[in-house]
């Protein structure tokens, strides 16, 4: 039997970025907040700090600060007729659990998405035709611009301390940034953090075969940095722990040093850790949701939270599950194609190369999470014409090191043996002397890839888990060959000692090893409730006082981070609720 | 690359210069068995006296016993074998029992993540498909366990000793076999599981922290001149580019 609380405002599920920045901007407008987190608080002065968080074991393979496994996990197929079955520990995707989430061990990449993925569909159809976008490719337009997001980019921007170079303000091109960039207001908060060798020679390259190279914005401060909101930041110190750990300098924006003290500064706001949300509640028509259910993990006491309004600000995995463990819209079906909970479920691609020069020392250890230098000239350049390569979406490629620690990381030359004196040899020479070019790239939506609840696994908590079903398509290897090409001649015009060449991707999506942790979709927003779960302010079209926030709501994966849409979009979400909500609260777009 | 410099100085430097000349004769593993035949009584006398009676037979030679938590004699004799193998001393590290690989594995497989921290382990227990990762019903020291049992049995049959038995070209022979899965398990145990775990925990002992036991003296982390727990290379990025960084890598117990 649970404890029933008395009501509040608002209760947030979940507080890493987007939790942090709602509880803030909400608490400071007055409203009462409860956070649920399931993490513990951890923080960078006790638990983040010199020498103990330098430790590769701890956090990268044992993943210290991550989901465990053994209480909740999914299970994975490649397509609806395997037989799901548990991921059994964690491999191919990180979700964070600790108060701040996966926003303490990101590298701080910031992208801006821009009309490209947002009027997908319409662009593609508009330029190649509809017979262009494959029948059971089901992309859609999000419902939402560039130009409305573009204050909420600059302000997420402000706020994590993003390093980088405008390549578009207002229009006007900028020497030395991304000439492809949608245009921006304002310059970056701070300037590129200091290039390293690999991404240098990575640049000249790039530049010398045509391509436009520019330094990866990253929420790395290049510099000692107080936000709008007065909180301070460190300077980078290149340590190389940038991916998988919390920053012990202050230098990476993250949410348990910016937005969850300044809400915990606002009376109005109560953090309550170790709480672990296992559904969330509906009134008796199904029109709004009324609060939710939470066991406390310290002893397994259960709780009701009543609230006005619940916000989802979960993993983008979580938030999906919850809305199918509580019933919330109708679950999607991939053989009639009806329903939307779980649709739309994207991934990332990508391809990469290593190049071996004797005797030039990389030194891979020094590097922050943004030190290397990227190309979008097969990304968000729509000159770049698709047409002849026959596929949708994108990639950018990038050269230089993010977090290159030695249990994980040891390039050597294909064929090199793998123990021996040979072997060793091989690693003590390449260690220094390797460099890596990759491509990331895009995921379009697949009829056949989506979330459901298994029939068969429970978790912790005896719920079922939830059921991931995904694979590449034909169109994601022919952009992986793309990809490998460009690659591999960028490659062999730097004249490597030894070069292993980048391969596309054409085997079927494995759980291991790690790949990314950018899962996208399944509660995705849009124009009609009819395809999608959320309108464009996030909030759901069945309850009109519940709003989810994250990566799900992404109708497609881009081939960017998906942190910067993602702090934006929580942004937006806060001011459409604070702003109109609130004043007059119901569907804020009629269906 | 240079033979690494000197490490810095620390409790267990001495352990590569009286270990660097030894090839014990003596079977500690027999030595020890012989000791439990009066019993249980017996057994828990045994632990205690052996390294005496073996400093006693061989005073100067004999390497350090190792202490194990999880390993049987048996799997120890397997596990020193193997990593000896696989990082054999020669002029850029002393061999892998002299790195501590051994004894990194047997507290990583004694402790939490041995017994399956973090692991789900829930059936029903399916074999499924290569894509979908890890789906044994054992935590990764019970693996270990059937691993190396089942190593020991195909070297049985195959040369009628164990591992640690086999000269150098016959363990060659076997962990080519074993790292692609050309050697078959007669206890049904699949080879490329073991072989995945027993890899990264040979690498996780040559360059993890030497808080955990391996990685001893820092030399995995000199072997690649990997600095170690040093966090401020903010001026160095300009200083060093394209230079070698100097080679003095630092553990988290030096900071501590």
């Amino acid at each position: 039997m649970s404890t029933k609380l008395k009501e509040v405002d608002v209760v947030i599920v979940g507080l890493g970025w987007t939790g942090g920045i709602l509880a803030k901007e909400l608490a400071e407008a007055g409203m009462k907040v409860v956070a649920l987190e399931r993490g513990a608080a951890r923080s960078s002065e006790n638990d983040y700090s010199l020498p103990n968080i330098r430790d590769e074991l701890r956090y990268v393979v044992r993943h210290d600060l991550m989901q465990n496994t053994a209480r909740d996990t999914l299970t994975v197929r490649n397509n609806p007729t395997q037989e799901a079955l548990p991921m059994r520990r964690l491999g191919s995707f990180l979700p964070g659990e600790v108060v701040g989430g996966s926003g303490v061990h990101w590298s701080g990449h910031t992208w801006r998405w821009t009309d490209m993925e947002f009027k997908v569909r319409s662009n593609y159809e508009e330029r190649y035709g509809k017979k262009f976008i494959p029948d059971d490719m089901t992309i859609q337009d999000w419902g939402i611009s560039y130009a409305e997001l573009e204050p909420y980019y600059d302000k997420f921007e402000r706020t994590a301390a993003v390093s980088g170079k405008a390549g578009n303000i207002a229009g006007k091109i900028q020497e030395g940034g991304n000439p492809f960039e949608a245009a921006r207001a304002k310059e970056y908060p701070l300037p590129p953090l200091t290039p390293i060798l690999a991404s240098e020679m990575f640049s000249n390259a790039a530049r010398n075969a045509g391509y436009h190279p520019f330094p990866r914005p990253s929420a790395n401060a290049s510099q000692a940095y107080t936000n709008p909101d007065g909180s301070q930041f460190g300077a980078c110190q290149y340590c190389g722990y940038c991916q998988r750990f919390g920053c012990e300098a202050n230098a990476k924006g993250s949410p348990h040093m910016t937005v969850i003290p300044l809400a915990m500064r606002s009376p109005n706001f109560e953090l309550r850790a170790n709480s672990w949300v296992t559904k969330v509640l509906k009134d008796s028509d199904g029109k709004k949701v009324t609060g939710v259910t939470y066991t406390n993990v310290l002893n397994g006491e259960e709780f009701e939270q009543p609230a006005n309004i619940v916000l989802l600000c979960a993993y983008a995995i979580n938030n999906v599950h919850l809305m199918l463990l509580s019933g919330i819209g109708q679950p999607y079906d991939p053989a009639s194609g009806a329903g939307v909970v779980g649709k739309n479920y994207c991934y990332q691609t990508g391809a990469s190369a290593t190049l071996f020069f004797e005797g030039k020392y990389f030194n891979p250890f020094m590097n922050a999470g943004g030190s290397n230098a990227t190309i979008d000239d097969f990304n968000i350049n729509w000159g770049f014409d698709r047409g002849p390569h026959n596929f949708v979406g994108a990639y950018n490629v990038g050269g230089g090191f993010n977090t290159a620690l030695p249990i994980g990381y040891r390039p050597v030359p294909s064929g090199t043996p793998q123990w021996g004196k040979a072997w060793k040899q091989a690693t003590a020479k390449w260690y220094q002397t390797a460099m890596v070019i990759n491509a990331s790239g895009s995921v379009m939506a697949n009829r056949n890839n989506y979330y459901d609840l298994d029939p068969t696994y429970r978790n912790a908590f005896g719920q079922p888990l939830m059921r991931m079903t995904f694979d590449y398509q034909t169109n994601e290897h022919r952009m992986g060959t793309h990809a490998a090409n460009v690659i591999n001649d960028i490659a062999k015009s730097m004249n490597p000692t030894k070069l292993n060449q980048a391969v596309a991707r054409t085997n079927p999506w494995t759980v291991v090893p790690y790949q990314s942790t950018h899962n996208t979709g399944g509660t995705i927003m849009g124009t009609k409730p009819s395809d999608s779960v959320l309108n464009k302010y996030l909030q759901s079209w069945d309850c009109h006082n519940l709003f989810v926030v994250g990566a799900n709501v992404f109708p497609h994966n881009s081939s960017y981070n998906p942190t910067g849409p993602v702090g934006a979009l929580a942004y937006w979400t806060a001011d459409a609720i604070k702003n109109k909500y609130v004043k007059n609260p119901g569907p804020l777009v009629q269906a | 690359m240079t033979k690494p410099e000197s490490p810095r100085q620390d409790s267990v430097g001495k352990e590569s210069a009286h270990t660097e000349s030894a090839s014990p004769e003596f079977d500690r593993r027999n030595f020890l068995k012989g000791a439990v035949v009066g019993g249980a009584a017996a057994a828990s006398g045994a632990a205690a006296i052996a390294p005496e009676s073996a400093q006693a037979q061989q005073p100067a030679a004999a390497p350090e016993p190792a202490g194990y938590a999880f390993f049987n004699l048996d799997e120890a004799a397997f596990i020193e074998a193997l990593v000896d193998h696989m990082v054999p001393a020669d002029d850029l590290t002393p061999k892998g029992t002299d790195v501590g690989i051994n004894i990194y594995i047997d507290r990583a497989l004694a402790g939490a993540w041995g017994k399956g921290d973090r692991l789900y382990m829930q059936g029903p227990w399916k074999k499924g498909v290569p894509s979908q990762g890890y789906q044994l019903p054992l935590t990764p020291a019970q693996l270990y366990r059937a691993g190396i049992e089942a190593t020991n049995a195909h070297c049985r049959k195959t040369y009628g000793k164990s591992f640690d038995r086999l000269d150098e070209t016959q363990r060659e022979e076997v962990l080519v076999g074993l790292s692609s899965a050309k050697i078959n398990f007669d206890s049904g145990l699949p080879v490329r599981v073991f072989w995945g775990a027993l890899y990264q925990t040979v690498i996780e002992g040559m360059f993890s922290d030497p808080i955990y036991g391996g990685n001893r003296n820092k030399v995995g982390w000199q072997l690649i001149g990997f600095p170690g727990v040093i966090a401020v290379h903010r001026d160095h990025v300009a200083q060093y580019r394209g230079k070698p960084f100097p080679n003095k890598p630092v553990g988290i117990a030096d900071m501590s």
